[in-house]
């Protein structure tokens, strides 16, 4: 990774997060030693991966200038269908789970990518429908009732729990697929095309970057990633129920936010996301540990959010431009 | 000197029989019919005016909130908070009634309170810059979430006596008060954005804020006072709902964000800002109400109207452009 | 042209374009020789836009044919136009500003490993390589938005040289320049000359257009009128044939007498932008601000309209003091202000010319809040009488009018709020010559009324035609204040540019 890239890569945002992410470590542990706990550690992480790669699947489309607010519905969707086939069938391997999962989040993701990308709408007002649509559409499979851990086969929960290394598969499935993002957005055409996209769509489209293609890939890729995610969730969570992941879709703003995505696109970086997503995940951890209700989560996030966005905003801006030369003595020799 | 360019020529005389056929409000109007006559024929229920007036109950509370609104969405801007700002009112009001406040002074204190959220929100979208649609998605979570951390699992349902008669207490026996409140409203709103100064400047600002604000509108002042109005509305209809439904938990008004909008569009305003007009909502929030009416008639479960709503707002911004492209495509297969 | 080879590297040929029922190229010819500048003129509206279009592929001719290097071709998208070597440079940039400068320049067209993934190095070296050779300093890591605008215009050049370009189309490369930047400008052109490029140069001024180009082509009204040498022409020829006529009277100051002052500022200031502004604008006055890009004169003119910062000094508005604390309470005071940006800034295209020129007279006309149909009508049919704008009827969209139409809109916008003072920014930048003389002898007919005007612009014979005095602006701060008897191209130069200079008279 060279010298360029590498710049690109990070700034100096995604080092001040990184320190205050290290610092709310050191602060929770501190107050509750418990919380570095393997146990404690162990869940941490597992959460976390599951949002980073919720939250780079998001970061996408941000980058593009559009946003995704239908990712959790797909997840829910995808989870209960998944849900459903194990209950009927217990011993379907889970590769084949997998490709159904994925195949699931293909079809939602394009339902979406046909609406923003080929009739040009907007993507939070589309998102937010099919956000409804989706999630009534598990209501329609489930009829209301739930999965309870006891009707899934054995491979559907064994796999995503699975452990390598001492991590659960979760976190290394999340390592691989986050890394990939990473290549595609650092040093793929397509990857870069986004940032063009959302930086200045005229002239994107000057230099012939097709935003049509793209933007259906985006959402396609969006939908994969709701597809798999739905899986392994329902799968670590051992639990399909209509209201899967409800609430997420904030969840994955806020990490894409806090680690200076720009919501009008164009500008973001992995790492600064993963910080994100670790930071959330960190403080949702910590609450009951130092005895704060978990109804204070909700809550914590939109504050964080709104704090977030406020500072991101104060940075865009550019200053005044600075036009004077200062220490100059006025020689207003001027006829009034 | 250059030519005078002619602009296109008019192909439809203005005022003309088919020009009003065309128009959104009347497409609506129709379907309004429709579904009237659909539901008369499906259920011998339908036309009995008591449950015809009773059906407005289920929409009216939503319909304050589509007023106000309409107007943050043809100022280009969009507020998703309103649902969260209903269960917060709802709290605190709720808070206020086990303390022992009046019914008159539960519902100010719940107007007061929406007031203060929208201009919450009126105040981080203008005053630090930041787009509306992440700011309304951190105050969504910080408002609902407020509501949880009040109520935790649990509801409010001590109230006043009286306190059930703004919700559920009939003019004449036959037509809620809730409904006649909507109506007032709606006939205020309706002078507001069509024969007043600030109707006026709002239309100019939501299609070029630039130009509006060399022309000496003050549009940031605009847009904080409608985030406000907003607020406010959420106030009156949280205390008409609670009234309605007797409880005040946590989790009510769910979806209001994404069905008002919804309101808002098939009501032919334009998502994009700008254009749009007070009778097409209105007929908008009676389509949706009557359909809704005819489905419960028929037993269908209220997820489902969920499902259809979001297919309802996709539809909306969809068909102006699907027709465009059709009509783009019809006129080039015939000079082909 | 070069004796051993007429041939041209790029040539249009009888080109016909039509839009819906307007015809914008009705039969041209360009033709561009290797090593050579051709310069194209044209009144706004002429094609010129278009033509460059069809060059780089943008839009397809309806007929005619395209030929590179002798043989036909047809450019079916800026790639292909690309690939063979016509790039172009635009009066808007349209690069990312959130990406490197090399990112920019290799955009659309990204160097590439074996493996698909992207070759950054070989990006970045390449990209020092062509700034090199624009003898530049920028560093390729740099993110676009730290430069300024002439840096991010050779940015441009860099990109389109990036393509191994043999065609170098650059659009009104001038219009945002200081006159330093021009120059360099210039150089680089010549050295584009010397690589044996063929060179298209569009601008308005003829300054350009005799500084460096050697041949000339001529558009009108869609249809070309010829073309030849710099050398065997002059200013007045080539007007004649853009325009079709002669303009003689190319700055018709009008003769009227001043009268008290109207608007008095005295040691304005902010921190950051402007400092120590004094000057008085008289009744009847044309005050011109001349300065370089940067000086600060629009900061300072939006500042006195109340949408930017003052945190020193006093305004009176006809001996009353004016706190500009908003747009709104500004107009109120009479001071109207006409932007750079007109399409932006001026009219609001989907709405109707009653609603566009009653806009920030509203107030005024309404029964309290009510909105008052008929003094909005009667307002409308004033101003279009008295403008003559060419038009429907008042309900008809005003994104519906052809541009000058447009633009009378947008004064008739202005001049109902009977404004007593009006600032104009830039207003002839980018205009054609003979709606230049239009718009000089329609601020005549402002001063003749009654009106004061000031006016920023950076086209100097422009302002010493126009103005009864030039505030000369440096870096924020006024650098000399000209009364007409006083005007002299270089010392306003010298001054803008903060020279020193003598005492002034």
């Amino acid at each position: 990774m060279n010298r360029m890239t590498f710049k690109k890569a990070t700034s100096n945002r995604d080092l001040v997060l990184g320190l205050i992410v290290a610092a709310l470590l050191v602060i929770i542990t501190l107050r509750a030693p418990v919380f570095l706990s393997a146990g404690s550690l162990d869940t941490l992480v597992t959460d976390g991966a599951l949002l980073a790669m919720m939250a780079v699947a998001q970061m996408l489309p941000i980058l593009t200038g559009g946003i995704d607010l239908s990712i959790p519905a797909n997840m829910a969707f995808t989870g209960m269908a998944t849900a459903l086939l194990s209950k009927a069938h217990p011993t379907m391997p889970v590769l084949l789970t997998v490709l159904i999962a994925l195949a699931i989040g293909l079809v939602l993701g394009a339902f979406n990518g046909v609406f923003i990308a080929y009739l040009g709408l907007p993507p939070m007002v589309v998102t937010l429908g099919t956000m409804s649509i989706f999630r009534g559409a598990v209501f329609l499979l489930s009829h209301g009732a739930w999965v309870n851990a006891q009707d899934f086969g054995a491979p559907y929960l064994a796999f995503p729990m699975g452990r390598l290394l001492g991590l659960t598969h979760i976190v290394w499935i999340s390592a691989v697929l986050v890394a990939a993002a990473y290549v595609f957005l650092n040093h793929m055409k397509k990857g870069r095309e986004l940032y063009a996209l959302g930086g200045n769509p005229s002239a994107a489209q000057y230099v012939g970057i097709n935003d049509t293609h793209n933007k259906m890939l985006i959402y396609i890729i969006t939908g994969l990633a709701g597809g798999l995610c739905g899986y392994l969730w329902v799968a670590r969570y051992a639990i399909a129920y209509t209201e899967i992941a409800l609430g997420f879709e904030l969840q994955t703003v806020a990490a894409c936010v806090i680690g200076g995505v720009s919501i009008t696109g164009g500008r973001g970086t992995i790492p600064g996301t993963l910080l994100g997503a670790a930071f959330l995940v960190i403080i949702y951890n910590a609450l009951p540990i130092v005895n704060i209700s978990p109804f204070w989560q909700m809550a914590i996030s939109g504050a964080v959010v709104l704090a977030a966005v406020i500072l991101n905003s104060r940075g865009e801006r550019s200053q005044g431009k600075v036009i004077l030369e200062r220490g100059r003595v006025s020689t207003s020799k001027v006829a009034l | 000197m250059s030519p005078v360019v002619s602009p296109m020529p008019r192909r439809v005389a203005r005022g003309s029989f088919w020009a009003l056929f065309k128009r959104w409000e009347t497409i609506l109007l129709l379907i309004l019919v429709a579904i009237c006559v659909i539901n008369a024929r499906s259920s011998p229920y339908f036309l009995n005016p008591h449950n015809l007036f009773d059906s407005t109950q289920s929409f009216s509370e939503k319909a304050m909130i589509v007023l106000s609104m309409t107007l943050v969405i043809i100022g280009r801007d969009i507020d998703l908070s309103v649902a969260s700002n209903v269960a917060m009112c709802s709290t605190l009001m709720g808070w206020l009634a086990l303390h022992g406040l009046s019914t008159s002074s539960l519902l100010i204190a719940s107007v007061l309170i929406g007031t203060l959220a929208g201009s919450f929100n009126g105040m981080i979208i203008t005053r630090f810059k930041v787009p509306a649609i992440v700011v309304t998605i951190g105050t969504l979570s910080l408002f609902r979430g407020i509501a949880y951390i009040v109520l935790g699992d649990h509801a409010f349902t001590t109230y006043p006596a009286n306190f059930w008669e703004l919700g559920q207490g009939y003019l004449f026996g036959l037509i809620p008060y809730e409904f006649l409140v909507f109506l007032g409203l709606a006939v205020l709103f309706y002078l507001l954005l069509h024969r007043t100064i600030i109707g006026r400047n709002l239309f100019a600002y939501g299609n070029n804020p630039d130009a509006a604000l060399y022309s000496g509108i003050q549009v940031d002042s605009y847009r904080f006072w409608f985030f406000t109005l907003n607020g406010t509305m959420c106030g009156l209809a949280s205390a008409f709902l609670t009234s309605r439904i007797g409880a005040t938990r946590p989790n009510m008004a769910l979806g209001w964000d994404m069905e008002s909008i919804a309101m808002v569009v098939l009501g032919g305003v334009s998502i994009m800002g700008g254009s749009g007009t007070m009778i097409g909502v209105l007929l908008s929030v009676f389509v949706m109400g009557m359909l809704t009416f005819g489905l419960g008639l028929v037993n269908i479960p209220g997820i489902m109207m969920t499902v259809v709503v979001g297919f309802l707002l996709i539809g909306a911004i969809a068909s102006p452009i699907v027709i465009k492209k059709l009509s783009a495509w019809r006129r080039e297969r015939a000079r082909a | 042209m070069d004796p051993t080879d007429p041939t041209p590297v790029l040539s249009l040929q009888g080109i016909r374009k039509q839009f819906g029922g307007i015809q914008a190229l009705g039969g041209v010819d360009l033709n561009l020789y290797s090593g050579q500048v051709m310069g194209l003129l044209g009144e706004n509206g002429a094609g010129k836009s278009t033509a460059v279009k069809i060059l780089t592929g943008i839009y397809q001719p309806d007929g005619g044919r395209i030929l590179a290097a002798g043989q036909p071709v047809s450019f079916k998208g800026t790639q292909d136009a690309w690939k063979h070597g016509v790039t172009a440079v635009h009066q808007e940039t349209v690069m990312f500003d959130e990406l490197s400068v090399a990112e920019n320049i290799f955009s659309g067209h990204f160097i590439r490993r074996r493996g698909g993934l992207l070759d950054w190095a070989t990006m970045r070296s390449r990209a020092a390589q062509l700034m090199a050779d624009l003898e530049s300093d920028i560093r390729p890591e740099t993110p676009l938005k730290q430069l300024s605008v002439a840096q991010k215009h050779i940015v441009e050049i860099a990109r389109a040289l990036s393509h191994d370009s043999s065609v170098v189309i650059m659009d009104e490369p001038t219009a945002a320049l200081s006159v330093h930047e021009i120059e360099d400008l210039y150089k680089i052109v010549r050295h584009l000359k010397a690589l044996g490029k063929a060179i298209l140069f569009i601008s308005h001024k003829f300054d350009d257009i005799f500084a460096i180009c050697d041949r000339y082509t001529v558009f009108r009204d869609g249809g070309y009128v010829g073309t030849g040498a710099i050398q065997d022409v002059n200013q007045d020829d080539l007007v004649r044939m853009m325009v079709g006529r002669s303009v003689t009277r190319m700055f018709p100051k009008a003769d009227v007498e001043l009268g008290e002052p109207v608007l008095e500022v005295r040691a304005l200031g902010n921190e950051t932008e402007f400092d120590d502004i004094s000057f008085t604008l008289h009744k009847r006055e044309v005050l011109g601000f001349y300065g370089l890009v940067g000086a600060g004169r629009t900061e300072l003119m939006e500042a006195l309209f109340g949408l930017g910062r003052i945190t020193r000094g006093d305004i009176r508005m006809r001996n009353q003091p004016l706190c500009p604390a908003s747009p709104r309470n500004v107009i109120e005071a009479g001071i109207v202000y006409v932007p750079e940006d007109r399409q932006r800034n001026g009219a609001i295209l989907p709405l109707s010319i009653q609603h566009n020129i009653t806009l920030p007279s509203v107030r005024k006309l309404a029964h309290g809040p009510f909105l008052n149909d008929r003094a909005e009508l009667r307002m409308t049919a004033n101003i279009v009488q008295r403008l003559s704008v060419k038009c429907f009827g008042p309900n008809q969209k005003v994104g519906e009018l052809s541009g000058g139409n447009q633009q009378k809109v947008v004064i008739g916008k202005w001049l109902a709020t009977q404004p007593l003072v009006v600032i104009l920014d830039e207003p002839t930048k980018g205009i054609d010559i003979g709606s230049k003389a239009a718009v000089h002898s329609f601020i005549g007919e402002l001063v003749t009324e009654g009106l004061s005007v000031v006016m920023v612009s950076s086209e100097l014979p422009e302002l010493m035609g126009m103005a009864d005095r030039i505030v000369v602006l440096h870096k924020g701060r006024i650098a000399r204040i000209l009364e007409r008897a006083q005007f002299d191209a270089e010392a306003i130069v010298a001054a803008a540019s903060g020279l020193a200079e003598s005492c002034p008279a």
